[in-house]
């Protein structure tokens, strides 16, 4: 709320700076988003009278103008505005003169005719266009009588502008601060003062009349309504309202329009408490009803909008015709008008579960809405009718009808909270005395009781917010001084911090990925509908987003690898070919009979380009399916698992290349694969040959893992033997290996693959492969003869596996 | 001439040649003539048949005298000519010291996995948990258990993704601890956990604002916890994650889980509290979110509020990076850029 630091002083006496006024609000209430004075940068411009306008001879448009500037001869001014004319008060920006944006004025000659300054629009001088009367919106701004200006004084306090405006971010639960009564109240108690509240009451009456014979009220939805009352104030000129309010109006950001319709606002700011004003001659039935309209009824709203109504919008209707959307917006047909003669204002307290449903339906976040949201204050929504009636008759000097009408009376209730001093320095950490505690209390106007270290405490209905302990503990802390608090470490029971297994091994997994050369990325969780389900370890029914922002982000992810996919192709687009990425996060399954999903961790890697870079000494080796499998098998190496790890051929992948994809299998359990993304997808996602992967961390952490233990280092000495054989080409290694263990003892301990060949040479259809097997005996020195004889019996069970010739 | 003189003579001979052989093949030349079985030294000390009996032992002393100046002076030049030899082959295998080193591949963890890595390292260091609980989450514990009841107004402070009418992307990681303060066993000891992980909020993506970011959030439940530990915990963590030299203030602020809530502010770390534009010259942050746990949300959990009772506090590794590293955009943290993503390093 833009609370204005003039307006404030009006409660009490404030010797403090603005500037500090609002440090100690934002250290104590709300935060404060900005302290502003309109004026600020502002130079030499004054009030200027208009003694004499003559159409230029040079232009259609401008008017040259005689100006009194309080000085001894009047100035000359050429003036573009359409509305400027003789024996007009205006705004006038000297010669040397900043305006808005540090513009600066400077004499000059307008089509031959001199020009010593310019006549100022309200924009022109800083206002927000939003408040300007609309009069004046396009054209300049003239003084009306009542404002008493005099040529050549400055404009600024004139208008409200050498005022300092502390515009506050008011949270949801003070409500209360977003009226002048609050802030005053809040101010009062921090400063430990107390404000006058400055209540004006009905004087300007009729007697004559029987309100009870002009309208008669109905409450339909008793439940929504907390308060409703009504009053009416006849024979009203509209007029504008006078200088005074129209300047208040617009230091809080609010447009003036006329003396009732200003009045309303006037009351809102001051109170907090929303009024609407209708055109009593305008209503047909004279009889007010609360309540509902069909579904799908039209109504059109104060700024023209037509509006299709929800059955659960609270309206108020003249009969059966609807004239208001209920604490959000009035209707067209019964606004205030120039003609209006008779004014019916409503004060009233709606639910504001209600308002803020219709208000966020029909996207119409009215200044009465935000504070019916909030809560309205109970205690003062007939003092806020009576003061509006009040000064609706005295600036339309018509009269107003003496009682209002209640339907619903507001009911002011004081919230008791009982509190120890115990209690309050358990929670707080301080050392707070009985004392220092009503003094606080005291301070907030909050009526206490003592007895011994007990309070019972008094809530005014004006702090609706408040209503438990806890509440109280609040007001106590920000008035005692957050500053003020101790600092200290919770104390009591040890308690151990230690990451789970699961945590330590994700970590793990993170930092083998980053050792082999991969960057962490970070994906979105949602997705495409398209992406979402490609590269799937397992099958799943998607998860969708019931009102999506966009079909970028529509559908939960079941697979990394497309994120990654994207971000390398963002890379690749900017010329950065070498992409190594890793991605460990959610994927969401979910089976069809259950609306939620099932998350699991996943990690992924993507690589394209090279690994090793290109350098002044090695060439750039791109990146292929075995460097790839290389950081795979290291990153599942390391989790020392009680099954064998496979790297299984899977053709049918279908977002991968057939002849280049593994699946991983923990034992005979797929917990992976691994590969090449299909030509035909790289070409999709416009990126070069991608090798990529994507394992179920789940399932890793959760595989039963070895024990680690010891292994002596055997004394005993290996002896090795080199075998190099001639075999099909689609014969595996994982075939051979197995082949050559068949008939093996324990002594084998390794067999290691060192060369394979293809091409010149070779046979079409065959490769050669060499193995080196290391054979040892544990406890005893192996002879050759037994190595021979085992070696012999290994590469038997080969030749009798396979068609193989050795070389 | 005498022996002696021939003696003289012949060291004289030797030593100019030893001083000579430019190298180690000559000057073993030079040795095996002088001192081998057919060398002068040899024939000369033949001779010494032909003196006399008591001139004898004076002629061998100067013999050997003069064998052993002519050994000494070959292994002293032996040194030398090896010892330039090792020179000189150091000298072939200088090489440019200034060319750059072989890379080793090393990739880097997000910078906001940085962040968050710091911060349960700080609170595993604390005794606390580290607990991570599921992205999609019911109306329940996302809003309900954490004192937003359906239609509280704070609701529309995180609009949100919804699945069903029950079921969301969380908008907030507290539904974490709502589900861990009802699984704490109290008898056992106090609850003293943080959550991080991913949140999501209905929100256009644009340069402040991401549909997807990150949230840190702590917890502690006790029989004695008071709101100075929470203000000592968020200087501990601020020091933690700036610098010693960074202050905590704290500000009243609003969250439904919370009373009393607040808000905590650091010391601005582009002008050190002196006011700039980052701070908006207040010389602040704007950082974390806490407060003491709602008695609401304590007895929603199962917890007896008159008993227990703790500290809450939330941040945003997102905006912490932006505001620590000065990155002006939050998509960058989800584009993965290798350009960006390398920039962070972890020393930092
Ligand atoms: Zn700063």
């Amino acid at each position: 709320m833009k609370v204005s630091y003039n307006w404030l002083k009006e409660y009490f006496d404030l010797d403090v700076a603005p500037k500090v006024l609002a440090e100690k609000i934002e250290r104590t209430a709300v935060e404060v988003d900005e302290v502003t004075r309109a004026a600020d940068g502002l130079k030499k411009i004054i009030v200027g009278h208009t003694l004499d306008v003559q159409p230029h001879p040079n232009s259609d448009h401008l008017n040259i103008c005689q100006v009194d500037v309080g000085e001894d001869e009047p100035i000359q001014i050429v003036c573009g505005a359409p509305n400027v004319a003789k024996d007009q008060d205006v705004i006038v920006a000297m010669h040397g003169a900043r305006i808005k944006d540090n513009v600066k004025i400077k004499r000059s000659k307008m089509r031959g005719e001199q020009s010593n300054g310019m006549i100022c629009a309200l924009q022109e001088i800083g206002f927000d266009e939003k408040v300007v009367p609309k009069e004046y919106v396009n054209g300049i701004y003239v003084f009306p009588e009542d404002s008493h200006v005099k040529p050549g004084e400055p404009v600024y306090s004139y208008l409200g502008m050498d005022d300092d405006v502390i515009d506050t971010s008011v949270t949801p639960n003070r409500g209360d601060l977003f009226s002048m009564d609050g802030n005053a109240y809040e101010i009062g108690a921090i400063y430990d003062k107390v404000p006058a509240m400055n209540h004006r009451a009905l004087e300007t009456t009729d007697d004559s009349t029987d309100i009870k014979a002009l309208l008669k009220i109905q409450i339909d939805a008793k439940e929504d309504v907390q308060a409703y009352q009504m009053g009416i104030v006849q024979h009203v000129n509209i007029v504008p309202s006078p200088f005074w309010l129209q300047v208040r109006l617009m230091t809080a950001g609010v447009r003036p329009i006329n003396n009732v319709v200003d009045v309303t606002n006037y009351i809102m700011l001051k109170y907090g408490q929303p009024l609407h004003a209708f055109d009593y001659d305008k209503l047909t039935e004279k009889e007010i009803h609360v309540g509902y309209s069909p579904a799908k009824t039209k109504f059109v709203t104060l700024d023209g909008e037509e509006r299709e109504l929800r059955a659960t919008d609270l309206m108020i209707k003249d009969g059966e015709r609807n004239i208001a959307m209920a604490g959000v917006m009035g209707g067209l047909d019964t606004e205030i008008t120039p003609e209006t003669k008779t004014v019916v204002i409503e004060s009233a307290i709606f639910d504001p579960i209600k308002i803020r449903k219709t208000a966020r339906y029909h996207v119409l976040h009215s200044e009465a809405s935000m504070r019916f949201e909030r809560g309205v204050n109970p205690a003062t929504v007939t003092a806020a009718l009576e003061e509006a009636l009040e000064l609706t008759a005295q600036f339309g000097h018509g009269k107003a009808v003496v009682n209002h009408l209640s339907a619903v009376d507001p009911e002011p209730k004081e919230v008791q909270v009982k509190l120890d001093l115990t209690r309050i320095n358990h929670v707080l950490g301080t050392d707070l005395s009985v004392q220092d505690v009503t003094n606080i209390m005291r301070r907030l106007q909050f009526s206490t009781k003592v007895s011994g270290e007990s309070f019972t405490i008094t809530v005014p209905a004006r702090r609706w917010d408040i209503h438990i302990p806890a509440d109280i503990l609040e007001e106590i802390a920000r008035l005692y001084g957050y500053d003020n608090l101790p600092s200290t470490l919770p104390t009591g029971a040890t308690t151990i911090g230690r990451l789970t297994t699961s945590q330590q091994v994700i970590r793990g997994a993170r930092h083998i990925l980053q050792g082999s050369g991969l960057n962490q990325a970070m994906s979105y969780g949602l997705t495409t509908a398209e992406k979402a389900k490609m590269f799937m370890l397992q099958s799943s029914e998607e998860t969708k987003l019931a009102f999506p922002m966009s079909q970028d982000h529509a559908i939960l992810r079941m697979n990394l690898i497309s994120g990654l996919l994207d971000d390398v192709a963002y890379n690749v687009a900017r010329k950065v070919s070498n992409v190594a990425l890793y991605e460990q996060g959610r994927v969401f399954y979910r089976t069809a009979d259950v609306d939620r999903p099932n998350e699991v961790e996943h990690i992924a890697g993507a690589i394209t380009g090279s690994l090793a870079t290109k350098s002044w000494y090695q060439k750039e080796v791109p990146v292929d399916f075995y460097q790839l499998k290389g950081i795979v098998s290291l990153l599942l190496h390391d989790l020392n698992f009680k099954e064998t790890v496979s790297f299984v051929a899977n053709k049918k992948r279908p977002e991968m290349h057939p002849g280049r994809t593994a699946d991983i299998f923990l034992g005979d359990q797929v917990i992976g694969f691994m590969g090449q993304v299909h030509p035909q997808i790289e070409k999709q996602f416009k990126i070069p040959e991608t090798y990529v992967f994507e394992l179920n961390l789940q399932a890793i952490l959760e595989a039963p893992k070895n024990i680690q233990h010891y292994e002596p280092i055997s004394k005993y000495p290996a002896i090795t033997r080199d075998v190099a054989l001639l075999i099909d080409k689609n014969i595996t290694n994982t075939d051979i290996v197995a082949a050559l263990r068949s008939k093996s003892s324990h002594h084998l301990e390794t067999i290691q693959l060192f060369d394979v060949y293809e091409g010149k040479h070779i046979p079409e259809h065959k490769k050669s492969v060499a193995y080196t097997l290391t054979y040892r005996d544990k406890h005893n020195t192996l002879t050759e003869d037994e190595v021979n004889k085992e070696f012999d019996q290994a590469i038997e069970a080969l030749k009798n596996t396979f068609e193989v010739e050795i070389r | 001439m005498g022996l002696h003189e021939q003696l003289e003579e012949l060291k004289e001979k030797s030593l100019h040649e030893i001083s000579h052989a430019d190298h180690l093949k000559k000057l073993d030349a030079v040795r095996v003539n002088i001192l081998g079985k057919k060398g002068p030294l040899t024939e000369i000390l033949r001779g010494m048949k032909d003196i006399p009996k008591a001139d004898r032992p004076k002629v061998g002393e100067l013999s050997n005298r003069v064998r052993d100046n002519i050994t000494e002076a070959i292994e002293k030049r032996r040194s030398e000519l090896e010892k330039a030899i090792t020179e000189k082959k150091l000298a072939d295998e200088e090489i440019d010291v200034t060319l750059p080193g072989k890379p080793v591949s090393q990739g880097q963890p997000h910078v906001i996995q940085q962040i968050i890595d710091n911060i349960e390292d700080l609170f595993l260091g604390m005794g606390y948990q580290v607990i991570q609980g599921p992205e999609v989450e019911t109306d329940k514990y996302n809003f309900e258990m954490l004192n937003l009841p359906k239609d509280h107004p704070a609701r529309d402070m995180q609009d949100t993704f919804y699945i069903t009418d029950e079921i969301l992307m969380r908008s907030q990681t507290s539904p974490v601890q709502a589900r861990t303060m009802e699984k704490h066993d109290f008898s056992k000891g106090p609850l003293k956990m943080i959550s991080p992980g991913v949140v999501y909020r209905r929100d256009t993506d644009d340069a402040t604002h991401s549909h997807q970011f990150h949230q840190v959030e702590g917890l502690v439940i006790d029989k004695h916890i008071t709101m100075g530990d929470l203000k000592g915990t968020l200087e501990t963590l601020a020091k933690e994650l700036f610098g010693d030299r960074f202050e905590v203030r704290l500000r009243p602020s609003y969250f439904p889980f919370t009373e009393p809530s607040v808000e905590a502010d650091v010391t601005c770390f582009n002008c050190m509290g002196k006011g700039c534009s980052v701070c908006k010259h207040t010389g602040w942050i704007e950082v974390l979110g806490a407060g003491m746990v709602h008695p609401n949300v304590l007895k929603m959990a199962g917890v007896d509020p008159e008993v227990y009772g703790g500290f809450a506090f939330g941040l945003g590794p997102d905006r912490f990076a932006m505001l620590r590293y000065g990155v002006d955009d939050i998509r960058n943290f989800y584009l993965n850029d290798v350009r960006f993503l390398t920039q962070f390093s972890k020393k930092g």
